[in-house]
């Protein structure tokens, strides 16, 4: 036996010590030597999603169906918010937990909404408010703020991910593939808005209320130990729906569109009205708009 | 001398040209303005669900039929729930029609359906109508890349007090003390 002859058959021993024995099945292996995904093809994804679909019915109980919608040609997603018109009330919020599968318990939400005082330096988002909850909404001295990814052209989180888990797609979208992420929480530290939230423990959310359908990259139900965050609700916006929260806003402030489109409302909004970036000395390059509509 | 005396005959003599051409433009604009005011607005254009009347309350000529007009400024015996905080010295009769109350009367004298009051609320709030039509006051639903249903003003201003009412927020996040 060679030395080269020895090293090959020790990892393999190695390897088979490693996993047990009812482990040791088909979809297991499917799993562990899944390729990236943008270095699959056609098939290749069709099969991973056979086999995802197939470990949801075993844990749900219910049939989840994984989209796998490809950018549209000629698409480039962009978001407006009117600060001037939203009232803190949080509808969003709530909106996007039941559209996007967030665990109820722990708890994940995906939007914060930061209220401000009127008046204050406000862009000192140090000392905003998140946990505000009073009877009603707007408070007269207040203004409020949500917060979620912001999908930049420039993304640091998908510079810092070492696995190349997540990535900016063709129509701007920054998506996380939740199979290849290692939960090591580069990106969440490397994101200057907190959009990321990670799951510390297995995410639990009853089977009923589960949204069955989904997308690989965005609402399918997740692992214990992995990242997710806002992706402009890719499993609707491909298919040419506006985002949970645009539909579930009470006032309207939350615009949506193509901002390769000139007739669309974002780019209305972007001509005719003061817009405002998170941080846009970060050279990160949001793609979603802050405006005040009677700013004027 | 001269020659300053030559080119104002040639401006002189252009005038003619100049007004002619403006006289024609001016006669085709107002002939394309009388054919879109004369034309009903194309409800295509602004998809709009049904107004959000009180429940049994339209048609309004079921009860107000033969019912003689009333302009003067009184509490209403009827519609209790109204008490007008909507542009001070107004009346009824500012926005509904007094002859059919199941329209609503424009200040030109033109009547529109209930479905068409954002016209009516455009004459004061113009530069909101503008935004409206554009989509970027007020909400619109349907497909960001397709066809879109616009709500009307009044789905989200009730048009007798129109200022946004206090709704209660949902709940604040767990805070991280909250989190087992």
């Amino acid at each position: 036996m060679n030395r080269r002859d020895f090293l090959q058959n020790a990892a393999l021993g190695l390897a088979g010590i490693a996993l047990s024995a009812d482990r040791s099945d088909a979809s297991f292996w499917d799993a562990f030597f899944q390729k990236h995904f943008r270095e699959m093809d056609e098939n290749e994804i069709k099969n991973v999603i056979v086999r995802i679909e197939k470990e949801y019915r075993e844990k749900f109980g219910k049939d989840i169906t994984v989209g796998n919608e490809k950018p549209l040609p000629g698409v480039l997603f962009g978001y407006g918010l009117d600060l001037s018109r939203c009232i803190g009330c949080r509808r969003c919020v709530y909106a996007c937990v039941e559209e996007n599968n967030q665990s109820i318990d722990p708890q994940i939400h995906w939007i914060t909404v930061l209220r401000f005082k009127k008046g204050d330096k406000w862009v000192d988002l140090e000392n905003s408010e998140k946990y505000y909850d009073p009877p009603k909404v707007p408070e007269k001295e207040h203004f409020y703020m949500p917060v979620q990814c912001q999908q930049c052209e420039n993304p640091p989180c998908v510079r810092a991910c070492p696995t190349q888990a997540t990535w900016k797609d063709k129509d701007g979208i920054v998506v996380i593939d939740y199979n290849w992420c290692i939960g090591c929480r580069y990106c969440m530290a490397a994101c200057p808005y907190g959009a990321r939230r990670f799951n510390w423990a297995e995410p639990k959310r009853p089977a009923e209320r589960i949204n069955t359908k989904t997308h690989y990259l965005g609402n399918r139900p997740r692992y214990r130990g992995v990242v997710e965050k806002c992706t402009f609700c890719i499993q609707r916006t491909r298919n040419g729906r506006y985002p949970a929260c645009v539909e579930a806003c009470p006032v309207g402030a939350r615009k949506f569109g193509n901002l390769l489109d000139p007739q669309s409302e974002i780019r209305y909004a972007i001509e005719h009205k003061r817009v405002f970036r998170l941080k846009e000395d970060l050279n990160t390059n949001p793609k979603f708009y802050y405006f005040f509509a009677y700013g004027r | 001398m001269k020659s300053g005396a030559m080119n104002k005959d040639r401006n002189f003599r252009q005038l003619p040209y100049h007004s002619l051409f403006s006289i024609a433009a001016l006669f085709i604009l107002y002939a394309a303005c009388s054919v879109a005011a004369d034309q009903p607005v194309p409800k295509k254009q602004f998809l709009v669900p049904p107004p959000p009347f009180s429940p049994g309350i339209f048609p309004c000529s079921q009860c107000h039929q033969g019912m003689p007009p009333n302009s003067t400024p009184r509490r209403l015996e009827m519609h209790q729930e109204i008490n007008l905080k909507h542009m001070p010295g107004g009346w009824c009769f500012d926005c509904h029609n007094p002859d059919n109350r199941d329209r609503l009367r424009l200040t030109s004298g033109r009547l529109i359906s209930f479905e068409e009051s954002y016209i009516l609320c455009g004459q004061c709030h113009g530069t909101i109508l503008r935004e409206w039509k554009a989509g970027l006051h007020g909400k619109r639903t349907g497909k960001w890349n397709e066809e879109k249903q616009y709500l009307l003003c009044v789905h989200c201003h009730w048009p007798h007090e129109p200022a946004f009412r206090q709704i209660q927020p949902l709940p604040p996040p767990a805070r991280p003390s909250e989190i087992r």
